[in-house]
């Protein structure tokens, strides 16, 4: 288990927390390389099937992030994606998996240093928790 | 389908990737993924020899995917697109992979684990490739006619602009007169000249512009339609004069026996039921308020003044019980906001004593006071008429507060310094300026600080906790009683003065949530309009084509604003220019065969694009695509599936995430 690495799958906004993960790069802000970054227009573009995908496919943590409620280039998408992920966090309970494995933030351009936080507190929790229960039921995929 | 064929080039970017990422790796192992014919590393990608060699690619390999991984597609995804499209692609067969600023930069302490997540992103994108579309881009044409709502200075510079460039304006104004606050305002800062003598001629063009059409004493009920063609629904309050005949003379409102608190003077001064707002108003006609007129109130068996004297034969019992609000229809290919901001109300901060103090004034309220034209002739009195002895400015009322707003409100240190100028100059009393910081960042504001502060005005760094009639000393008896610490001395300060002005702030309209959900447009926390971007995008908006300007997107001066409007007005005339715009490639659209017509598409969307319409006798959802904005809201609450964001369906993501999480080996 001691070197367990947690895979995580981040939905993020590309006018917000996008640029803020570019920016934590660009001022060379270190954090793990267990995150894959998923680019999707507005938070509120993210589809629970995505994240359950995310899940499905062996990922140990999701973090669903986009803009805050004031800074939406499609003015109100944070508070549609609160709205899906209210329900997919109960979804998610049910299915069985642990709520520390799905995260909702909120992280504006200028917070690239939040997103480098987020992302290296979120790989410490997982590693704790270790891998996800349904890893072991994945089968290895084969590709296309 | 065509064979898929797949292109991956992986860039160096000199040692920014190539420093942590084993690059040629990458690129090899890009090549032994399906589908991929073709991967090369190279130095710098987004070069031109770069760029060609995804072009020479494309012709001779046939190649009809493109994956580049290189730095953000913030950055560099239009390049590459480009480069696709030249070499005859379709630009959406593009899919952009960011190991730089995502892998390289962030990781540069783990080369090993860096490069396999770039691996891994690689992979992903080129199983997400593999399912992209080709989509079009349309162009629709431009209206060039532009709407601008608000007739302040931020309004009219701009209507100006657009019309002397040759282009039809309508302009808005809730009003019965142009001129906005700054109409209202005496003498501008710090240059002190005035403001009624630099605007008055900007109203003038407005009013006799061949292509500004004036709709004062008008608001707008309705907007549908998108960039390029906006249909606008225009209300015109009935003003209950004929205003073909009325020619502004003035005999109404002499002869008018009632009266009411002046709008314009803040209720300093009194105006009648038949007014004009003040002698420069544009348009120069005269206004009847069914409020108060009591010829319309008694259904014309009372009074009847105006009738009578009205030699223009612009009154007549007819324009005064029979006419009404009338709804003009406009269409317009682009919208200019600049409805400006409201003065924070001080009567909230109640130690402050503003409504319970006769001498207690705001900003407003002083500028009319010394205004020439104003309730006292520009003789700076207290309100029993005589000259203050002593005068408080007091900065930061309602900003820099966190009770109130937070943020700064710009131009009251500015009045406040041309407050204190002013009462020295005309009058002999001292000036006690109480401030937090002093704020004069324009061109030759610090320099008018120099020059008041050489005046004698004295300046006490300290926030004004209360003001009080209440003496304690027989030189505070029938004062009011400024109490402040001095921060810089440590001490406690009782100040009594004859008068206090409050330096409020400004703040957005009270209305403006309304107006931005008329526009769709956001707002910000403060309230204020929010701009596409800060730095780079100022007077755009979340809806494409709609721009604003002036103190509706922020408290701003006056040079700022005339800056401000221009800029709207050159996005306006940009568009009307190339005449047609793009639309949105990668918006919703809709599988008609599953969709139910249940209508959550239409509920949830802010811009209203999906609709619920009868087609052969069944109800199916149908996307105004000019309107749609690729959100994606749409297709979170669609329960079965039959709306979908091109570039971002399902089957696209789902390879991406399957691509990202696919244990590999090698």
């Amino acid at each position: 288990m001691a070197d367990f690495e947690p895979k995580i799958v981040a939905f993020a906004c590309n006018w917000c927390t996008y640029a803020a993960a570019d920016l934590a790069g660009t001022a060379r802000v270190q954090y793990p390389p267990n995150v894959y970054i998923v680019r999707v227009m507005c938070s509120g573009m993210i589809n629970p099937d995505y994240v359950l995908r995310a899940f499905e496919e062996g990922a140990d943590g999701v973090i669903v992030a986009g803009c805050k409620y004031t800074d939406c280039h499609y003015i109100d998408g944070p508070v549609k994606c609160d709205a899906m992920f209210a329900k997919l966090k109960r979804l998610v309970h049910t299915l069985g998996l642990e709520d520390e494995r799905l995260r909702r933030e909120m992280i504006s351009t200028s917070e690239g240093t939040v997103f480098a936080r987020v992302v290296t507190e979120f790989v410490d929790q997982l590693k704790k928790l270790g891998p996800s229960p349904f890893s072991s039921l994945r089968k290895e995929k084969v590709a296309v | 389908m065509e064979e898929v064929k797949i292109g991956v080039y992986v860039c160096h970017c000199g040692l920014n990737i190539a420093g942590t990422v084993d690059v040629e790796e990458v690129a090899k192992y890009a090549g032994t993924l399906t589908h991929v014919v073709i991967s090369r590393g190279y130095r710098y990608m987004c070069s031109d020899p770069g760029q060609d060699l995804i072009k020479r690619d494309i012709k001779e390999l046939g190649l009809n995917r493109v994956v580049v991984a290189s730095c953000s597609p913030r950055l560099h995804e239009p390049t590459f697109r480009k480069a696709c499209q030249d070499a005859g692609l379709n630009p959406y067969l593009y899919e952009h992979v960011n190991i730089r600023e995502h892998c390289s930069w962030p990781h540069a302490s783990d080369k090993k684990r860096a490069t396999e997540k770039a691996k891994d992103l690689v992979r992903a994108a080129v199983r997400r490739v593999y399912w992209h579309e080709s989509l079009d881009v349309k162009e629709v044409p431009v209206n060039p006619s532009v709407l601008v709502v608000g007739g302040g200075i931020a309004g009219i510079q701009a209507a100006l602009d657009i019309a002397d460039g040759g282009k039809k304006v309508y302009m808005v104004e809730r009003d019965p007169s142009i001129g906005g606050h700054m109409i209202q305002l005496d003498r501008t800062f710090p240059t002190l000249d005035c403001s009624e003598c630099i605007l008055t001629p900007k109203m003038t063009d407005v009013g006799h512009h061949p292509d500004i059409e004036l709709l004062a004493y008008s608001e707008v009920e309705e907007i549908s339609g998108s960039v390029g063609n906006f249909k606008v629904k225009v209300k015109k309050k009935a003003r209950h004069i004929d205003e073909s005949k009325c020619v502004g003379c003035g005999v109404c409102e002499e002869k008018c026996p009632y009266k009411t608190d002046s709008e314009f003077e803040l209720g300093l001064k009194r105006r009648k039921a038949a007014y004009i707002p003040f002698p420069q108003a544009v348009p120069n006609l005269a206004t009847i308020d069914p409020n108060l007129c009591i010829y319309i109130k008694s259904d014309g068996k009372k009074c009847g003044a105006c009738i009578k004297f009205c030699e223009a034969d612009a009154i007549t019992p007819e324009t005064l019980l029979h006419q009404t609000d009338e709804i003009i229809e406009l269409e317009v290919g682009s919208i200019i906001l600049a409805t400006g901001y409201d003065q924070f109300d001080p009567s909230v901060i109640t130690q402050y004593g503003y409504k319970k103090y006769d001498n207690v004034l705001t900003g407003l309220e002083f500028e009319r006071i010394t205004c020439a034209g104003g309730p006292t002739q520009g003789q700076i009195q207290l309100k029993d008429g005589r000259e203050p002895e002593s005068v408080a400015i007091v900065h930061c009322v309602g900003s820099r507060d966190k009770n109130y707003h937070e943020y700064c409100s710009r131009v009251c240190c500015m009045y406040g310094l041309k407050y204190a100028e002013l009462i020295k100059e005309f009058t002999k009393a001292e000036v006690y300026e109480f401030y937090i910081d002093m704020r004069c960042f324009g061109e030759a504001y610090e320099e008018f600080y120099q020059h008041v502060s050489e005046m004698g005005v004295n300046f006490i760094r300290g926030k004004v906790a209360n003001i009080t009639d209440q003496a304690i000393s027989e030189e505070e008896k029938g004062k009011l009683i400024a109490i402040a610490e001095d921060t810089l001395l440590g001490k406690m300060l009782r100040v009594p003065v004859d008068m206090v002005i409050l330096c409020a702030a400004l703040q957005a309209r009270s209305d403006a949530a309304d107006v931005a959900s008329r526009f769709t447009i956001g707002q910000r926390a403060d309230k204020f309009f929010l701009e596409t971007h800060p730095k780079l995008a100022p007077v755009n908006t979340a809806t494409d084509g709609v721009f604003i300007a002036g103190c509706c997107e922020g408290p701003k001066d006056i040079p700022d604003t005339v800056a401000q409007a221009s800029a709207a007005a050159s996005k306006a005339l940009s568009l009307i220019s190339k005449g047609e715009v793009t639309t949105e490639a990668a918006i919703a659209h809709v599988d008609e065969s599953i969709c139910h017509g249940c209508g959550r598409c239409e509920e949830i969307c802010t811009f209203h694009a999906p609709t619920i319409i009868s087609k052969n006798g069944t109800l199916v959802s149908s996307v105004n695509e000019a309107l749609c904005k690729g959100c994606g809201a749409c297709a979170v609450v669609c329960p079965t599936g039959a709306m979908s964001i091109r570039h971002f369906n399902m089957q696209e993501i789902d390879s991406l995430i399957d691509g990202l999480l696919e244990v590999h080996h090698g």
